[in-house]
């Protein structure tokens, strides 16, 4: 096996593994930043021999064996462990405990990421690293933090988890009110950084943690609606890309949509409804899963309900605000209303960091497109192509624009 | 793991408070001590007098300095505290929310550090 076949390999794996890895090796100690140090150097183990003598029959097996040697040497440097490939074969059989175990082992370091002794804006980020393997520079991306900052306010963190003896333990049922919500919003979060990606590991592992949580907590109105909100996305996973090319939501074959994981979202999501107390508001996944379900619904009616996509935007953004809400509300009051009627609304918009967030330009260029002022169309256009950073987006903005361009000339 | 609860509050208030209200007091804090106690938990805890009668000592940057008062002069002031030992965080918490203090001040929860440097 070539050195590059070895490293795509041990990636895969560490994106797969990652949160497992940890979780088991920093579960007793409470020490995620040796747990970290010991992986890493297990990684670059799995460099150097998987090459020569082919990858291991359960990869993850031997890295965490390798990393508990690892952690072991650096605790007790006197003990002289010697890490042989025999010792990591023999330990294969037991090192990684059945799936269920497995997976409590995760849920406990999600739920030590959201703990309540954890400052609110560190927690997803937190779980986002530890659990689902990001960078602290991709993290910090995504929170619009600048990389030594976040990666700071990390370390801080896991210090703080280790030195306050903050437990490894999945909570009591009481304990979820307070804590399922962090947990609920770091699971979105791991899902949307890489959502677009063909292979999307990361937002496999993330649906399949929001299934999880739906199940561990069944009376949490949010934690359905999150399960439905993805669902409802994945199910168009082949639909989206078509050549490299994005194909907006409207335009999709709905023939490529998974019709079975659309009708399980909708009645995950009829069930968060019928959780929550009557009249009330229904919480923020709910709302995003209910405009996932409208477009959904043109797989039956053929056409897209513009009108109810409309209203339920405003609740949205009446309950909670986000730029994104504000964005998408105004691109389908322009399909609903008129491209004049969705100019007006990315008007009034009033977010920070506007200017540099791609979708507005991308909405804008294309209400402008629509009434037919080309060169300032044509202008927006580039301007949100300059901002995209993920391909299949990039390719479909590009494909406007000349499409926009053969019309000028 | 040993955890010790300090507990804050502003001094302004124990100056309003009648026989009364004392008495009380010591009965609600009597019967913490004893829930602590039964579950095996307590170690230890104090009351201290006000921080205004506090001696600060410091050798820091070489020479001896001793200060009349507390070394920051804040509205909240460390009034007492509990030592106790459980587990985890978790339990710690458990234990500092039915503390009679939080009702009116605030309580800080620190893991001991001894022996884990």
């Amino acid at each position: 096996m070539s050195r590059r076949q070895a490293q795509a390999r041990a990636e895969d794996v560490a994106r797969a593994a990652y949160g497992k890895l940890i979780a088991m090796l920093a579960s007793r100690s409470g020490d995620i930043i040796a747990a970290e140090d010991a992986l890493a150097d297990a990684f670059v183990a799995a460099l150097k021999t998987w090459p020569d003598r082919g990858i291991p029959d359960k990869p993850e097996a031997w890295l965490l064996t390798v990393a508990k040697n690892k952690r072991i040497d650096q605790a007790r440097r006197d003990a002289r462990l010697v890490i042989t490939d025999e010792a990591s074969d023999m330990a294969d059989a037991q090192a990684i405990q059945p799936e269920e175990t497995q997976l409590d082992e995760r849920l406990k370091l999600l739920f030590v990421c959201a703990h309540p002794a954890l400052d609110e804006g560190i927690r997803t980020p937190l779980m986002l690293q530890t659990v689902l393997g990001l960078e602290a520079e991709q993290i910090a991306k995504a929170f619009l933090i600048n990389p030594a900052t976040m990666a700071q306010r990390l370390v801080r963190a896991k210090k703080k988890i280790k030195s306050a003896g903050i437990p490894f333990v999945v909570p009591e049922p009481e304990a979820y009110p307070e804590r399922m919500g962090a947990v609920l919003e770091a699971v979105y979060g791991a899902y949307a950084a890489d959502w677009l990606e063909s292979d999307g590991e990361l937002s496999h592992e993330a649906f399949f943690l929001s299934n999880i949580l739906a199940e561990l907590d069944p009376e949490n109105a949010e934690a359905l609606g999150l399960t439905a909100l993805i669902g409802f996305i994945e199910a168009r996973r082949d639909a989206r890309i078509d050549d490299g090319v994005l194909v907006p939501v409207p335009e999709q074959d709905v023939e490529l949509w998974d019709r079975h994981l659309i009708e399980r979202s909708a009645s995950l999501l009829t069930q968060a409804s019928l959780r929550r107390a009557p009249n009330s508001v229904p919480g923020r996944f709910q709302l995003e899963a209910a405009i996932q379900s409208v477009h959904a619904a043109r797989s039956v009616t053929g056409q897209t309900d513009w009108r109810a996509l409309s209203q339920l935007y405003t609740g949205l953004m009446q309950a909670y605000p986000s730029i994104g809400g504000a964005v998408g509300r105004a691109a389908v009051v322009a399909e609903d209303a008129g491209p004049a009627e969705g100019l007006k609304m990315l008007h009034v918009i009033a977010f920070d960091g506007l200017d540099r967030y791609q979708p507005f330009h991308a909405v804008r260029a294309h209400c402008l497109a629509k009434l037919g002022q080309t060169a300032n169309a044509a202008e927006a256009y580039a301007k949100a192509i300059s901002l995209c950073t993920d391909p299949p987006s990039k390719q479909w903005l590009e494909k406007k624009m000349s499409d926009l361009r053969k019309k000028m000339s | 793991m040993r955890y010790t609860f300090l507990l804050y509050s502003d001094p302004a208030m124990a100056a309003n408070m009648t026989e009364e209200d004392w008495a009380k007091s010591k009965e609600i804090y009597g019967q913490y001590i004893g829930a602590l106690q039964e579950a095996g938990v307590f170690i230890e805890t104090d009351w201290l007098h006000p921080a205004d009668t506090a001696t600060t000592v410091t050798l820091a940057g070489g020479e001896k300095r001793v200060q009349d008062g507390p070394f920051a002069e804040t509205k909240e002031t460390l009034g007492g505290y509990f030592a106790i030992d459980v587990e985890n965080l978790d339990e710690a918490m458990k234990w500092a929310e039915k503390c009679p203090h939080v009702h009116y001040g605030k309580l800080e929860i620190r893991a001991s550090a001894m022996g884990s440097v």
